[in-house]
C-alpha cells in the first residue's frame, strides 16, 4: 500500500486549477454582492408596517434557509435551463446567503439605539435620509464582521456549483485527477489554494473589525 | 405680540404660518396611557410664545412624556395638542372633522420644534459639522455652504469651533451636549424641548451646558420647555414653572412664587426633598 506522491502532477495541474479559481472567485465576489444587497432589502422589507409584506418575505426566507444549497442549485438549474449555469450559480448563492444576511442585518439595525431614531425624528429627517445617513451606516458597521464570515463561508461552498456544470476550481481538480489518477494531489492543491485565499481574507476582516472599534 | 424685539434678523427660514396671537402650545384634555397605566390624566396647559417654561415634579409624573408627545415620539391616547393653533397629531379631514395626521403633515409641524435629549443622541457616524448640517441641508434645503456657515456660528456660540471635524466619541459628555444643542438650533426652531439635558453629565460639566442654555434663553426668542432637576437653573431661566404630580399640573406660576411660596403641600414636599 505504497502511495507515491506525485509532486510533478501538482505542478502541472496548477495552471488549470488557477483558471478554475478565477471562476470560483468570480462566483464568490458576485454572489456576496447579490447577497449583501438583497439581504439588506429583505431586512428592510421585514420591517414594513404591513403584514402583507412581512409575511411573504418571512415565508420565502424561511424556505430558502431551510433547504440545502445543493437542492436549490439543482432545482434552479432544472427550471431555468436556458440561463448560463454560472449565472444561475451566482444567483442561487446570492439568494441563499441573502436569507442568512437578512437576519444579520436585522440584528444590526436593531442594535442601533432608539435614541438615534428619535434624534432623526426630532430633526424632521425624511425616512430616506434617516436610513441612508444615520441608521444604515451604523447598522452596516455593526454587521461587517458577520458579513465577512459569511463571505468566506460562501467562498468555500462554491464547489457545489460543479453539480450544475460550472467548472470552478474543485471541478477542475476532479477532472485532472480523474484523467491522471492523481486525485490526492489535485484535491490537496485545491485545498491549499482555498486556504491561501481565505486565511488572509479573514485576517483582513479581523483588522477591519478592530479599526471599526468592535 | 406681532413683532418681537428679540426676533433675530435671520428668521426667514422659519415656518411663518404660526398664528401670531394666542398660545403657541396648547394641551387640551390630553391623556396618555401605556396599557392600564395612565401617565397623563386629562392634562390642560398652555405656553405663550417666547416663554421659558420649566416642568418640575417627581420621577414618573409624566414630565418627559409631555416633551415626547410634543416631539411626536409618542402618540396621545386622547385629547388634542395644538402647536401654533394647528393640531399636532391630527389634520383636517372631510367636512371640517379631524383625522389622525399622516407622516408628511407631522413632519411639517415638527419642523418648528427642536429637542435636546438626556443622552445627546448625536450621530456617531458623522463628525460635529455633519451632525449640525445634516438636517438644515436635507430638510430645510439650505445649500451646503450656507448650512456650514450657520453651523460655524453656532459652534462659536457653544464654544466648540475647534471641534468641528471631531467625532462624537472624541468629545466629553458636556461637549456632546453642546453640539446637540447647536444641532437643534441649526433648524431655527420656534420651540426648544430640553429633556433633562444635564442628567447624564458629570457634575463638573453641568455648568457649561447650563450657562449656554441661559445665554440662549436670554438672547433669543425661542420658546423653551424644559424638564429638569436643576432647580437653580429652573429658577434662573424660566418665567413659568409647572409642578406635575400624578399626570396633572398641580400648581403653576412664576418661579419666585413656586420656589418661594408654593400653595400646594405636595409642591412644598417635593421642593424640600430636592432643594
Amino acid at each position: 500500500m505504497n502511495y507515491t506522491w506525485d509532486w510533478g502532477a501538482m505542478r502541472q495541474a496548477l495552471p488549470l486549477l488557477l483558471t478554475g479559481f478565477e471562476t470560483t472567485l468570480l462566483a464568490t465576489v458576485l454572489g456576496i454582492l447579490v447577497a449583501a444587497v438583497l439581504g439588506l432589502v429583505v431586512a428592510m422589507l421585514g420591517r414594513a408596517p404591513t403584514r402583507l409584506v412581512t409575511i411573504p418575505v418571512r415565508a420565502v426566507t424561511e424556505f430558502v434557509r431551510s433547504t440545502p444549497l445543493l437542492v436549490q442549485l439543482v432545482g434552479a438549474y432544472a427550471v431555468f435551463n436556458t440561463v448560463r449555469p454560472l449565472t444561475i450559480g451566482i444567483a442561487v448563492l446570492g439568494i441563499h446567503y441573502a436569507s442568512y444576511l437578512s437576519e444579520v442585518y436585522r440584528a444590526g439595525i436593531d442594535a442601533v439605539p432608539r435614541g438615534q431614531w428619535e434624534a432623526c425624528r426630532a430633526l424632521s429627517l425624511s425616512p430616506r435620509r434617516t436610513w441612508q445617513a444615520v441608521i444604515l451606516p451604523q447598522a452596516v458597521r455593526n454587521v461587517l464582521p458577520a458579513l465577512g464570515n459569511y463571505g468566506i463561508s460562501m467562498f468555500k461552498e462554491t464547489p457545489f456549483l460543479a453539480v450544475i456544470t460550472v467548472t470552478e476550481m474543485v471541478a477542475q481538480a476532479r477532472e485532472y485527477g480523474a484523467n491522471h489518477f492523481v486525485y490526492a494531489e489535485t484535491f490537496t492543491l485545491a485545498g491549499l489554494i482555498f486556504l491561501v485565499a481565505s486565511y488572509p481574507t479573514s485576517l483582513l476582516m479581523r483588522k477591519l473589525e478592530k479599526r471599526l472599534g468592535h | 405680540m406681532a413683532t418681537d424685539p428679540l426676533q433675530k434678523p435671520d428668521t426667514e427660514h422659519r415656518a411663518q404660518d404660526t398664528v401670531a396671537a394666542g398660545h403657541l402650545i396648547e394641551f387640551d384634555q390630553v391623556v396618555k396611557r401605556y396599557g392600564d397605566h395612565v401617565v397623563l390624566d386629562h392634562l390642560d396647559f398652555t405656553v405663550e410664545r417666547g416663554r421659558h417654561v420649566t416642568l418640575i415634579g417627581p420621577s414618573g409624573s409624566g414630565k418627559t412624556t409631555i416633551l415626547r408627545l410634543l416631539m411626536t415620539l409618542e402618540r396621545i391616547s386622547e385629547g388634542l395638542i395644538l402647536v401654533g393653533g394647528r393640531p399636532l397629531s391630527h389634520m383636517a379631514g372631510p367636512n371640517g372633522s379631524l383625522k389622525p395626521a399622516d407622516e408628511k403633515y407631522q413632519r411639517e409641524v415638527r419642523k418648528k420644534i427642536g429637542m435636546v435629549f438626556q443622552q445627546f443622541n448625536l450621530f456617531p457616524n458623522m463628525n460635529v459639522l455633519q451632525n449640525i448640517t445634516e438636517a438644515p441641508v436635507s430638510v430645510l434645503g439650505l445649500d451646503r455652504a450656507e448650512a456650514e456657515e450657520r453651523a460655524g456660528e453656532l459652534l462659536d456660540m457653544v464654544g466648540l469651533r475647534e471641534k468641528i471635524t471631531a467625532h462624537p466619541t472624541q468629545l466629553s459628555g458636556g461637549q456632546q451636549q453642546r453640539v446637540a444643542i447647536a444641532r437643534a438650533l441649526a433648524m431655527r426652531p420656534e420651540i426648544l424641548l430640553l429633556d433633562e439635558v444635564t442628567s447624564a453629565l458629570d457634575p463638573e460639566l453641568v455648568a457649561g451646558v447650563l450657562d449656554l442654555l441661559r445665554e440662549i434663553a436670554h438672547t433669543t426668542d425661542i420658546t423653551m420647555l424644559c424638564v429638569t432637576h436643576e432647580m437653580g437653573f429652573a429658577r434662573d431661566i424660566s418665567d413659568q414653572v409647572l409642578m406635575f404630580d400624578g399626570g396633572r399640573v398641580i400648581e403653576s406660576g412664576p418661579p419666585e412664587r413656586i420656589f418661594g411660596d408654593p400653595e400646594q403641600e405636595r409642591t412644598r414636599e417635593f421642593l424640600s426633598a430636592v432643594l
